[in-house]
């Protein structure tokens, strides 16, 4: 266990070192509050419920971005620095490869919780201080919300490594990582989407549709945001999905949890049988 | 305390079907400084990366400090230090974080890594990223971080390259005191001039193979390749053929317009040859250099021996 802190402690300060972890920071905590000042607009009044339009446009936010940053962050892990050969100094060592991995994963994921946390934080304290009053009810969701942000990056932290664990190159590890950003970002749900409106419910039915959903982590993360708390599905537009949702908040966090936990146990498996 | 800290025994290792490394077997005692020679292909890297543990033999067995390396014990490799050919480091961390880094997992006190740095000549450095620093400057923490944990086996991997004279010498001095307090040093490298009044042992490999591992004298008599001396006439010159009162010699060469020449004999007549220069008197030979073969002369005798068919 002390092998595997030491190695999250130094991808922590080798983050702080590559201004990764500031600019995550700045870039979330600046996304976060113009989307939270100008998300409040449709609304019409600045308000009671304008922390529940800003989880809303906060984890649609979250959805593009957080995957985007946390494979940028962790598709070299593994090639790279088997590329660079700090690698193969670093397994002479008495450190076995999947404590290796699993301090990466720490620092990493530590890094991407101190971005969101500080980020999404900033724009919650700007409303805050503007004198927007929210109950008790929105702070959980927001509060739910940063937390599952974390999680979905924890989840592409885990399929980054998986790729990086695979990938003959670093070149390979970066396509393959913008292909899956892509796949699971956007091609994923318009071609759900595409599938509904031609099947019209004659194939797909609920229980089908649950399964396809949780075969996407954007989509496990997005139904447990917008549909988790009834004032937030109100203006997620999704209230009428909400009401016959069978998928529990319970069961999505599990289904999250299984997201990286599978892609890391993978990425240990194919990092432990690669030759050097 | 074992004599012995390194076996292989039959060890082979195959990528796929290519064989890096072919049925070799030898043994390294603690205290012994070894050179490790072949040129690139011949299979050093694989040969150390085999003893780190890095990657499992297809075959044979190894023993480093009486463990297996690659059995995923990690007792031997707190007492191991291994530089990398070509080593590198992360470029945002300092030269004290990089090797307080390896400290921490060789679980050796962060206190230590200031006088480390110093020592190889890094302590004005240590403060500064590693990605400023210099190939000589890696190099330097690379040996550092090798000489961690007081290693009973360092396996460096062309450790001089990229290193100027001076530091190069106190490398050399750094390798001498470890051995002396019962390390065993294997250094592979190309530089084997360099090597010649290092290494006790020598151990050559080619394509995969060990063709020679002995002694640099030993080897020198295995492969009977001949002594040459280099004598200056005492009148000024070394006319034509060799002079008939040198007796028989192997080869005869004139050297500087005939006012020296070298000669070349077998290693035992080499004896019989000196007499009959020392009797031949002043006017005849005036000065006179035994040159045994080099490392190189030797290295090159043993990849020819065996690129042609065994007697």
């Amino acid at each position: 266990m002390r092998n595997v802190l030491v190695a999250a402690a130094r991808e922590v300060r080798a983050g702080l070192r590559n201004r990764w972890v500031l600019a995550t920071t700045l870039l979330l905590a600046a996304l976060a509050l113009t989307l939270s000042f100008l998300g409040s607009a449709p609304t019409g009044t600045v308000g009671v419920g304008a922390l529940d339009v800003v989880v809303v446009s906060l984890s649609s936010l979250t959805i593009f971005l957080v995957p985007l940053i946390a494979l940028l962050i962790s598709h070299d892990a593994i090639v790279g620095e088997m590329e660079r050969g700090t690698m193969l100094l670093l397994l002479s060592y008495p450190v076995a490869r999947w404590q290796v991995l699993l301090g990466k994963f720490l620092g990493h994921l530590a890094i991407l919780a101190f971005a969101t946390v500080l980020g999404y934080g900033a724009a919650a304290a700007a409303l805050f201080a503007t004198g927007a009053a929210a109950p008790a009810e929105s702070w959980a969701a927001f509060a739910a919300m940063v937390g599952s942000s974390v999680l979905l990056g924890a989840v592409f932290v885990a399929l980054g490594y998986l790729v990086s664990a695979l990938a003959r190159d670093r070149g390979t590890a970066a396509g393959v990582s913008i292909g899956l950003w892509l796949l699971l970002v956007l091609i994923y749900d318009m071609a759900l989407l595409g599938l509904l409106v031609l099947d019209q419910g004659r194939i797909i039915g609920g229980g089908a549709l649950d399964a396809l959903l949780l075969l996407n982590p954007t989509d496990v993360y997005r139904l447990f945001n917008l549909t988790g708390f009834a004032n937030v599905s109100l203006f997620s537009g999704m209230a009428g999905l909400s009401a016959s949702a069978t998928l529990s908040p319970p069961l999505l966090l599990a289904a999250l949890a299984a997201w990286v936990l599978v892609p890391l146990a993978a990425a240990a498996a194919a990092f432990s049988r690669r030759e050097l | 305390m074992t004599a012995e800290t390194v076996r292989l025994s039959g060890v082979t290792k195959r990528y796929g079907k290519a064989e890096a490394v072919r049925d070799v077997s030898f043994a390294l005692p603690a205290g012994q400084c070894a050179a490790l020679v072949g040129h690139n292909g011949a299979g050093k890297t694989t040969l150390i990366k085999l003893m780190l543990g890095l990657i499992r033999p297809s075959a044979g067995g190894i023993r480093v400090l009486g463990e297996d390396p690659a059995a995923g014990a990690f007792a031997a490799r707190r007492r191991l230090g291994y530089l990398p050919e070509n080593v590198s480091f992360d470029a945002a961390l300092t030269g004290r974080e990089t090797l307080a880094f390896y400290a921490r997992l060789k679980r050796e006190p962060v206190a230590k890594v200031a006088a480390l740095l110093d020592r190889v000549g890094l302590g004005a450095a240590a403060a500064r990223r590693v990605g400023t620093y210099s190939k000589g400057m890696r190099q330097r923490l690379g040996l550092a971080q090798a000489l961690l944990g007081e290693p009973r086996v360092l396996l460096l991997d062309e450790p001089t390259t990229g290193l100027d004279p001076e530091v190069r010498q106190s490398f050399y001095g750094i390798i001498e005191e470890l051995r002396g307090r019962g390390a065993t040093v294997l250094l592979s490298s190309h530089a084997l001039t360099e090597l010649e009044d290092r290494a006790e042992r020598v151990v050559i490999m080619n394509r995969g193979v060990l063709v020679a591992d002995g002694s640099l004298g030993e080897l020198r008599r295995l492969a009977r390749l001949p002594v040459r001396l280099r004598v200056t006439s005492g009148n000024g010159t070394f006319a034509g053929a060799p002079p008939d009162w040198l007796g028989p010699v192997e080869g005869w060469r004139r050297l500087d317009d005939g006012r020296a020449a070298e000669i070349a004999c077998a290693g035992e007549a080499k004896m019989a040859v000196l007499r009959r220069l020392a009797e031949a008197g002043p006017g005849r030979v005036s000065d006179l250099d035994v040159v045994p073969p080099t490392l190189d002369e030797l290295y090159a005798h043993f990849l020819r021996s065996q690129e042609a068919p065994a007697p």
